[in-house]
């Protein structure tokens, strides 16, 4: 019998929250706030999912009601990836350590 | 592209995305660890673009789409003051929910496009997949709209709450529940419309009854949210790198969360169930007895932190919203000047985010390793001569360690009052969010400051 490519999807998903939980726990303390935009930024990969859904259908249907939707996505979530990106490297740029 | 292909490159871009975090666990490496996090961004997105294929009309207005809310985006992160990094980042929540339910609605419009089925038959797993997405994603939008009102003080940061509130929330999550069910059995657009209206409703339910202080349980817990939408998503599309960039992002929220409820003793379920610290203040304040207080001024804290060998700086939620932190560190300077050793102390719940003091500091030139978190620095109380309060309270109540009585009893706090002598700046005698008074205030070791945060420090630096 074949295993159902969704068993594969799901041991990625519970193999990756495996993965962060110990990578989140390492991470420093005062580094939580960085930790929280740039996880924002990461979690704008759904941009994937927007870009599909802008695209779909032929060419001279470019504004479908779902195509909307995914111009839409496109747009919410650029501003959560160059924002979440830029605020975190400019937070990180201020973390210096004592002048020896 | 080859579907195979395609997935092997978002499967690299998982592995970015969890070397961008791994980079965090030190401050020299979390740098190169953000560019790992936009190296991942870029392939996702290209091999999207060469997968889908179509490089006509359609790609040029995604392309202006893209560079719309980039240059936003852009914008918003060179523009925002340190101190609001706790609103941006629960509006970037709210992005992240919004995002998702429209891919999700997107989807369920036009499922051949994603390769789901068709109208009206579409897979009975995606359809779960989907509705989950986007259920979670709206209740994300909506608590984070709220958490970021709550935080930008347009909504006061009271708890709102009323009678039947728990009651209320568990029956419209059973309805999510229910309705998601009758969709796949129906198919029906309103259903799936109805569900996603609900869940926009929950979200508002759930953060309203929260109060201001709980606001890094809030963030963090949104931050969760975020995740679970977007592997929820993954899950639909079929994409790798958003379920490993879910699973990542919602484990990391969780631990969030953890560590926050940690840092107050209390359970996560006491937070999300809210209405804590709601007491009636004006009743309190009649009943309460004067007690005397040592009332000192900006030269008698110079006076006593100049001729200190050792100081400890406790700064908490006060100190941002007074925006002191530049003038806290030109205070550090004049007293390192005199031979004085500083070191900062930060509780893990300070503040209105998970390490929304230390990014306060680091932006007023504090090195990070003059910063010490509660554990590591806890002992040095005893042997210190001075603690500056700024714009901390609860988090220094003695209380919590000796009234079994107190609602924070058990609550990790900074063990200030073991230090020689104690130097509060605060506005009043107001008891803190939790609504306690601070026995701290009438220790004969404690001399009060009675002044606005940034201009005591000021006036101190002046007298130094």
């Amino acid at each position: 019998m074949e295993i159902d490519p969704f068993i594969f999807r799901l041991s990625i998903f519970i193999l990756s929250i495996f993965v962060g939980y110990y990578v989140v726990w390492s991470v420093t303390p005062s580094l939580h706030t960085p930790l929280m935009s740039v996880t924002n930024a990461i979690s704008s990969v759904i941009i994937v999912g927007a870009i599909i859904a802008a695209l779909a259908g032929a060419s001279e249907t470019t504004f479908e009601t779902s195509n909307i939707f995914g111009f839409l996505a496109i747009t919410l979530a650029a501003v959560n990836i160059f924002g979440g990106f830029l605020v975190t490297q400019r937070m990180l740029q201020m973390y210096k350590k004592k002048k020896k | 592209m080859s579907a195979n292909l395609s997935a092997f490159f978002y499967l690299i871009s998982g592995i970015l995305f969890i070397l961008a975090l791994r980079g965090l666990s030190s401050p020299e490496t979390s740098r190169q660890g953000n560019y790992f996090g936009i190296a991942g961004m870029i392939i996702s997105i290209i091999v999207t673009f060469l997968s889908v294929g179509n490089f006509g009309q359609g790609f040029v207005y995604v392309l202006i789409f893209l560079l719309i809310g980039g240059a936003i985006g852009a914008v918003i992160a060179f523009k925002i003051p340190m101190t609001a990094m706790p609103e941006l980042v629960a509006g970037f929540h709210s992005l992240v929910g919004l995002a998702a339910v429209f891919v999700a609605i997107s989807a369920f419009l036009k499922p051949e496009a994603f390769n789901l089925g068709v109208v009206g038959n579409i897979k009975l797993a995606s359809l779960i997949e989907m509705s989950l997405g986007a259920a979670i994603g709206a209740i994300t939008f909506s608590g984070s709209i709220i958490a970021f009102l709550k935080l930008r003080g347009i909504m006061s940061g009271a708890p709102i709450t009323f009678k039947g509130q728990h009651i209320l929330n568990l029956i419209l999550g059973l309805t999510i529940i229910f309705l998601i069910y009758y969709l796949c059995l129906s198919q029906s657009a309103n259903i799936f419309w109805t569900t996603v209206l609900i869940s926009f409703l929950v979200g508002v339910l759930l953060i309203i009854p929260i109060g201001g202080a709980d606001m890094p349980v809030v963030i963090s817990m949104l931050n969760s949210y975020s995740g679970w939408a977007a592997a929820g998503i993954g899950f639909t599309l079929e994409n790798t790198a958003l379920i490993i960039t879910g699973a990542l992002v919602g484990s990391s929220g969780a631990i969030l969360s953890y560590i926050m409820c940690k840092g107050m003793n209390r359970s996560f379920f006491n937070v999300i169930l809210g209405g804590w610290g709601v007491t009636d203040q004006s009743a309190g304040s009649a009943v309460k007895e004067q007690k005397p207080v040592k009332n000192g001024n900006a030269d008698d804290a110079a006076f006593l932190m100049k001729n200190a060998s050792s100081v400890i700086i406790v700064p908490g939620y006060g100190m941002a919203v007074a925006q002191a932190q530049h003038a806290l560190r030109e205070m550090v300077d004049a007293l390192k000047k005199n031979g004085v050793k500083v070191s900062y102390a930060i509780h893990p719940v300070a503040g209105r985010m998970p390490g929304h003091m230390n990014v306060l500091l680091a932006e007023a030139n504090v090195p990070y390793d003059e910063v010490f978190e509660l554990e590591e620095i806890n002992n040095d109380f005893a042997n210190c001569d001075v603690a500056y309060v700024i714009g901390a309270n609860d988090v220094t109540n003695p209380v919590a360690k000796s009234d079994p009585q107190s609602p924070i009893y058990g609550m990790p706090v900074l063990d200030v009052e073991k230090s020689k002598s104690v130097l509060f700046v605060k506005r009043s005698l107001s008891p803190g969010y939790a609504g306690i008074d601070n026995d701290l205030f009438y220790r004969d070791n404690t001399l009060m400051l009675f002044a606005d945060a940034k201009k005591m420090t000021e006036e101190i630096v002046k007298s130094l």
